[in-house]
């Protein structure tokens, strides 16, 4: 007998395709029934998505930009002046061998100072050769950021090394800055997203009522929960992607307009924001999914209390 | 099909519905069900279609048993019944045969089985001829026709109807009961909950009489007997 009822209701709730097709034709038409209710959830859905994506798009950028930074960090370990070549090849060597050490350059003064001319003009040429007060220097990577202040306590240590200096405390308050923003961003986008589905499930609750007598008469003819509750499902998720549309517009553009504004200032630091493609095309899917999942969502939270048995 | 053990409904409110009903119902019967109002009829026949739990006992029907059953079953019981009420519940803004398909729609039937089966239902209730029509374009008989229609399109192995001809006359609550003698006569059992003591009368078949929640006669052939 167990065998049986596994069989009936097999049957019965495997989506045949001509149900979907009822049920999709049903959700357009209670789209198309309730007029001036879906162009309130769609505004409510389209003004939550707009905040969504600038925030999230914010963020994405913000984490990118900080990545890079984070990669930047290094400690500068400049060399005592007149020290041999051997010397140096030696401190070199020992420097590779330190912990979290990744990276080990060598700088001449000469180079640092071709360093300065460009990045501050050419007036500093005049320390050119023997006049030039910099040191020789090594550019040490640390495998993170954290590991700057170790590394350059030990460097100092070291023989030959005039002063080892690391950027270390300046990024770790970049980076609590960033975690902040970060947080809060995401604290504000969740906040967002239940409105939504709030405002949803509110519009949603609208149409249900205006139904409720054929929701009855649909349990009583043996209707099960789910069948019941396809085609308003399907009405929150077409809400949550026609809300969608103005968005991503509008995140596209703006992107776009940024992103040629921020990089043209940010050219030769080394930071850049992320390419318009596939970053837009990866924002513009994550939008519309998101607006179909929150559509959903409403629309079955605000069914619950009439499927109750 | 359908037997109760001792149940008894307690409402929140303290009511008694129904106290320590115990009765079996064989397949391809009629039954009535008569009583005065707020006699617990309404109780009796909600926890048939298992609207209402009972707050003790156990209630069977063919291969459902209420006690240990899970709510997600409870659709597919129903399936297996037919429900027809006194304000007929149709759908207003369906046609008369829309509202017949629905109830085969919902069940998840292929649309040219649903088309054939729908026509056929109609035919049996005599309203081929206004299966466009919607129900505001109806009289009351018909209406309450077109909801027997709906009730059987399943081909349910019983029909459940609460006071079918409550807001009938009696020459359109004879065309009713016919339509429920011709439904009962392939085999599908009635069990009816009236107040019209005429129909009783005139139609004997087996009577289950409620009086402040207990069951207090079971009669086969049995006539309406109480005064209102």
């Amino acid at each position: 007998m167990a065998s049986l009822f596994a069989m009936k209701r097999k049957g019965a709730t495997e989506l045949k395709t001509s149900v979907m097709k009822r049920h999709l034709s049903d959700s357009f038409k209670s789209l198309r029934r309730n007029g001036w209710m879906t162009v309130a959830a769609v505004s409510a859905v389209t003004v939550t998505l707009l905040l969504v994506g600038i925030v999230l798009a914010m963020i994405f950028n913000v984490n990118r930009v900080s990545q890079q930074v984070e990669n930047d960090v290094q400690v500068r370990v400049a060399v005592n002046r007149n020290v041999s070549q051997a010397k140096k090849d030696t401190l070199q060597k020992q420097l590779k061998s330190l912990p979290d050490v990744t990276q080990v350059k060598y700088r001449s003064r000469s180079q640092e100072l071709n360093g300065i001319i460009s990045g501050y003009g050419k007036q500093w040429q005049m320390f050119r050769g023997d006049d030039n007060p910099l040191n020789d220097v090594f550019l040490v990577k640390t495998s993170s950021a954290h590991a700057t202040m170790s590394v350059a306590k030990h460097a100092e240590k070291l023989a030959n090394v005039s002063e080892a200096s690391y950027g270390g405390k300046t990024a770790r308050k970049l980076f609590r800055y960033v975690n902040t923003l970060r947080n809060w961003g995401l604290a504000f986008t969740i906040m967002l997203l239940l409105v939504a589905v709030f405002l949803i499930s509110n519009t949603i609750r609208i149409t249900i009522l205006s139904r409720s007598a054929e929701i009855g008469v649909m349990r009583l003819v043996g209707a099960t929960n789910w069948y019941i509750r396809w085609p308003f499902l399907l009405e929150g998720a077409w809400t949550g992607l026609l809300g969608a549309v103005v968005p991503v517009v509008v995140v596209d553009l703006g992107y776009n307009f940024v992103y040629h504004s921020m990089n043209m200032a940010q050219v030769g630091n080394g930071y850049s924001l992320y390419p318009q493609l596939p970053f837009l095309f990866w924002m513009d899917v994550l939008l519309a999914g998101i607006g179909v999942v929150i559509g959903a969502v409403g629309a079955v939270v605000s069914m619950r209390r009439f499927l109750k048995v | 099909m359908i037997s109760m053990e001792n149940v008894s409904k307690q409402y929140e409110n303290g009511v008694t519905g129904i106290a320590d009903v115990n009765l079996t119902i064989k397949q391809g019967e009629f039954v009535y069900v008569v009583g005065p109002s707020g006699a617990g009829k309404s109780t009796f026949i909600k926890m048939l279609y298992h609207q209402l739990t009972p707050t003790t006992g156990d209630i069977k029907f063919n291969d459902y048993d209420y006690a240990t059953m899970k709510n997600k079953d409870i659709p597919y019981l129903r399936r297996e019944m037919g429900v027809v009420f006194q304000d007929f519940k149709l759908l207003p803004r369906l046609t008369v045969f829309e509202n017949v398909a629905y109830a085969m729609q919902v069940v998840e039937k292929e649309d040219a089985e649903i088309h054939d089966r729908v026509l056929e239902v109609l035919k049996e209730v005599g309203l081929e001829h206004k299966i466009r029509r919607f129900p505001s374009e109806l009289s009351g008989g018909e209406q309450q026709r077109v909801a027997i229609a709906r009730a059987i399109a399943n081909k349910p192995s019983v029909l459940i109807a609460d006071e079918p001809t409550g807001n009938l006359d009696p020459d359109t609550s004879d065309g009713i009961m016919d339509i429920l003698e011709a439904v009962n006569r392939q085999n599908t059992t009635i069990i009816m909950a009236t107040h019209n003591r005429d129909v009783v009368d005139s139609r004997p078949h087996r009577v289950l009489e409620v009086a402040s929640g207990q069951f207090v006669r079971d009669e086969e052939e049995g006539s309406y007997g109480v005064e209102d």
